[in-house]
């Protein structure tokens, strides 16, 4: 039943990476790319019908993981207290910027949320990457000094920074989090970018795909230096995938998906090129669950054990029932999602209408 | 610890209050939306139907608000109370989980079609997607409400080796006692603020001499919904729920009527100032027997004071509850009044010349958001000093490696944002109603 929770949690969260995370993309591509209203109103539109769903994608993980493992929960979200509440407060200013910018006809109201939208993006973005970086290194669980833990075995506070070296006890930010941090805020351009071009029909879509295409090939070189990179901070990173080596498939068709989506994008195959960036944050994802598996937050230091899903989970009857109402409720979900795509498919043309009809 | 616990008491308490603001009129403008639609659509009238495209401009507005400050409310659960979490989770977590997964999505997906569909949909279609937003805010409310009715009536669980809840009946928790009085008295009243701010609104206009015809209907419909929920809000759903106090949690029904000694024939406390040290009120208006009554149907019924309880068990800020439950039913006593004669008013068509009562509606507005933020604070400084009532203290609950100062420096965060918030808020609802209701169908380019 943990197994059965930790696949629907995955899933859970992966269906938030890939929703939400091409509307960050889109933010983050609006930040560097759009130069004029009709760019940034052809971005905006592309994801105006869909971000708010993808954000509860978000609440209903986070109602999930608090039910299906309250133990996790409570550590995770008090130990990461600060960048947790920067992320509400990013989430809370993307929202009202999004929807408060055509509220007002006027440049510099519409120019202040604009900026808002893509810096908040981006940040979130590098903090959610910074926030997996810090589940993959482990974190000082019991907040233990000289061998002694400062709180119950589970609970741990970390710092923002220490020294941001590899330290005794590094803080949310240090080299290491910086590094995936930066990896998934380049993921997210690629396939908020692959969303733009596919849901667009405009000469903009051109100086996307040149931006995603240098991208691409920024985070492969940053993928490849990742594999020598995690065993330093987490020697035995690779154990689950050398005890099953039929797992290294994983990753290994994670990294084809990236190159498939570059090359999908050249020969103009819009649709193969975001499904195949929603594949590849999907196969990074999950790997580092595997890697990591049993555990859910390792620990850093002796004293205290792993928090994997087997010591954090909620009773065997709440999981049944919980699963009962899930499988129910996905269902309505995937026909909701099914419906929005539906009626917003098609692409947005590069004419008048875009000023109208929206907002 | 001590000081850890008041900060994130303070800012859970800042939060949910600034948050609460907006769902209610969510909540309540949702039926009052699907209300105009449905008489737009069966009467073939077309100032009802613009009347509601008014109505969503603002619901748009305030729903966005409820979004935003609703996500940290959730956060806070694990950020602030990472104790209550990890020992409630199993029961809490599944009924906010089931908020998220049946009402949150569903209201996403319709409320693009609600907002923006109106012309691309056909007009039942368009009904419908109101509707069913309407739905999915009611039945966020009542996951909320199920979480909450377990935490003052805990049911359906057993206690763990390590202090932590175990769900053992998940059909209790929705048949818990304390739920359905709750949760009707407090959709009710999410329908009385919206319907008092749909008729202040018609009064402004009236009063300003624009929007002659939206003016009267806004009136018509916030005068009629206003008295009929201000009544139920009051009867039966709010005695209801006071007589579950009474019978769940007589410790907080004695505190918040301020009543110091048990008594026979006790009496009602209308106005006075609790006096803590001396263990009185001080200046009340007082009418005797009635609390024996409303409380137990008999005039000489035995009502316990806060005396039969010690200190640990009662209340800790009494003077506050007893003025916060004091407060909600003298407003709602006054919505009752003022939306009854109001409504006598248009009946007798003489409502809208009359501009007294027209200023007194106007000048209303803000009463009902007072009246449930009241109503809120009665219920949770009434199960004080418990999280989980009589089995999880409120000082347990925190997390234990969230020191005060990086609460209070959150709580500054929120405090200066949410200001930021709520002048937006103001100023862009401020404008759609200056600028008013579109005057006839404007035809489609």
């Amino acid at each position: 039943m943990e197994v059965t929770w930790l696949c629907i949690m995955a899933f859970m969260f992966i269906m938030y990476a890939i929703l939400d995370g091409f509307d960050f993309g889109a933010g983050m591509i609006h930040l560097f790319l759009a130069k004029n209203e009709k760019e940034s109103m052809l971005i905006k539109r592309s994801i105006g019908p869909f971000w708010d769903g993808n954000e509860v994608w978000l609440v209903a993980s986070g109602g999930l993981l608090f039910m299906a493992f309250p133990k996790l929960y409570a550590s995770f979200f008090s130990g990461f207290y600060l960048p947790l509440i920067f992320v509400l407060w990013l989430i809370m200013g993307r929202g009202i910027s999004l929807e408060l910018r055509n509220q007002l006809d006027n440049k510099v109201w519409k120019a202040l949320w604009d900026k808002m939208f893509g810096i908040s993006s981006l940040l979130l973005a590098l903090i959610f990457g910074i926030a997996f970086g810090n589940i993959l290194r482990g974190v000082n669980l019991g907040g233990v000094e000289n061998g002694i833990s400062a709180y119950e075995s589970h609970f741990f506070f970390s710092p923002l920074w220490t020294d941001l070296a590899h330290s005794e006890n590094p803080g949310v930010i240090d080299w290491f989090s910086l590094f995936i941090g930066i990896v998934a805020v380049l993921a997210l351009i690629i396939h908020g970018g692959n969303w733009v071009i596919l849901k667009i029909e405009s000469p903009f879509k051109k100086n996307v795909s040149r931006f995603i295409f240098k991208i691409t090939i920024a985070i492969f070189l940053l993928l490849i230096a990742s594999f020598f990179i995690l065993p330093m901070v987490r020697p035995a990173i690779y154990g689950n995938f050398f005890d099953n080596k039929a797992l290294l498939l994983i990753p290994f068709l994670s990294v084809s998906a990236l190159l498939l989506s570059a090359i999908f994008q050249k020969i103009g195959k819009e649709l193969a090129a975001f499904i195949s960036s929603s594949l590849f944050i999907a196969g990074m994802f999950v790997s580092a669950v595997i890697s990591i598996y049993p555990a859910v937050l390792p620990s850093t230091n002796d004293v205290n054990p792993d928090l994997t899903i087997f010591n954090t989970s909620a009773s065997n009857y709440g999981l049944n029932i919980g699963l009962t109402w899930w499988i129910a409720g996905i269902l309505l979900i995937s026909g909701y999602t099914f419906m929005v795509h539906w009626m917003y498919r098609g692409k947005i043309a590069d004419d008048v209408n875009i000023y109208k009809q929206y907002h | 610890m001590e000081d850890a616990i008041f900060y994130d008491r303070l800012q859970f308490a800042f939060t949910i209050t600034f948050h609460y603001l907006f769902p209610q009129l969510t909540m309540g403008l949702s039926f009052l939306i699907v209300l105009l639609k449905s008489i737009a659509i069966v009467k073939k009238s077309e100032i009802h139907n613009l009347a509601a495209r008014f109505w969503i401009k603002i619901f748009a507005i305030n729903f966005v608000m409820g979004i935003v400050t609703g996500i940290p409310m959730e956060f806070q659960f694990g950020t602030n109370w990472a104790k209550f979490s990890e020992l409630t989770g199993s029961i809490v977590g599944q009924t906010l989980a089931m908020e998220g997964i049946f009402s949150f999505f569903l209201e996403s997906a319709f409320i693009g079609i609600m907002l923006f569909g109106e012309k691309k949909m056909r007009p039942k279609i368009h009904l419908l997607s109101c509707f069913l937003v309407f739905v999915g805010s009611w039945l966020s409310g009542f996951f909320i409400l199920v979480t909450h009715a377990w935490m003052q009536h805990p049911v359906g669980h057993e206690v763990g080796e390590n202090g932590e809840f175990i769900l053992t009946s998940f059909s209790a928790l929705f048949a818990n006692p304390w739920l359905f009085w709750e949760y009707l008295h407090t959709m009710i009243a999410a329908v009385v603020t919206a319907s008092f701010v749909v008729a202040g609104i018609g009064a402004f206009y009236l009063l300003s001499g624009v929007k002659h015809e939206f003016g009267k209907l806004f009136l018509k419909v916030g005068v009629i919904a206003g008295f009929i929920s201000s009544f139920l809000v009051a009867f039966p759903t709010g005695d209801q729920q006071a007589k579950n106090v009474a019978e769940m949690q007589p410790a907080t029904l004695a505190a918040m009527e301020g009543l110091f000694e048990t008594q026979e024939g006790a009496g009602i406390v209308l106005i006075g100032q609790p006096n803590m040290e001396q263990k009185r009120i001080d200046n009340p208006i007082h009418v005797p027997y009635i609390l024996s009554l409303i409380t137990y149907k008999r005039f000489d019924a035995e009502v316990k004071g806060m005396n039969e309880y010690p200190e640990s068990e009662l209340p800790t800020n009494i003077p506050l509850l007893y003025y916060s439950f004091h407060i909600m039913v003298g407003l709602g006593t006054l919505f009752i009044a003022l939306m009854l004669l109001a409504l006598v008013q248009l009946y007798r068509k003489k409502l809208f010349d009359q501009k007294w009562l027209l200023w007194a509606l106007m000048a209303a507005i803000p009463f009902p958001y007072i009246a449930t933020t009241a109503g809120w604070m009665t219920a949770e400084l009434g199960r004080q000093p418990w999280l989980v009532y009589k089995l999880l203290r409120t000082v347990d609950g925190a997390s234990p490696s969230v020191s005060a100062g990086n609460t209070l420096f959150t709580l500054m965060g929120f405090v200066g944002l949410y200001f930021l918030l709520g002048t937006l808020f103001l100023f862009l609802v401020g404008r759609i109603i200056k600028e008013g209701p579109e005057e006839k169908m404007v035809a489609e380019s």
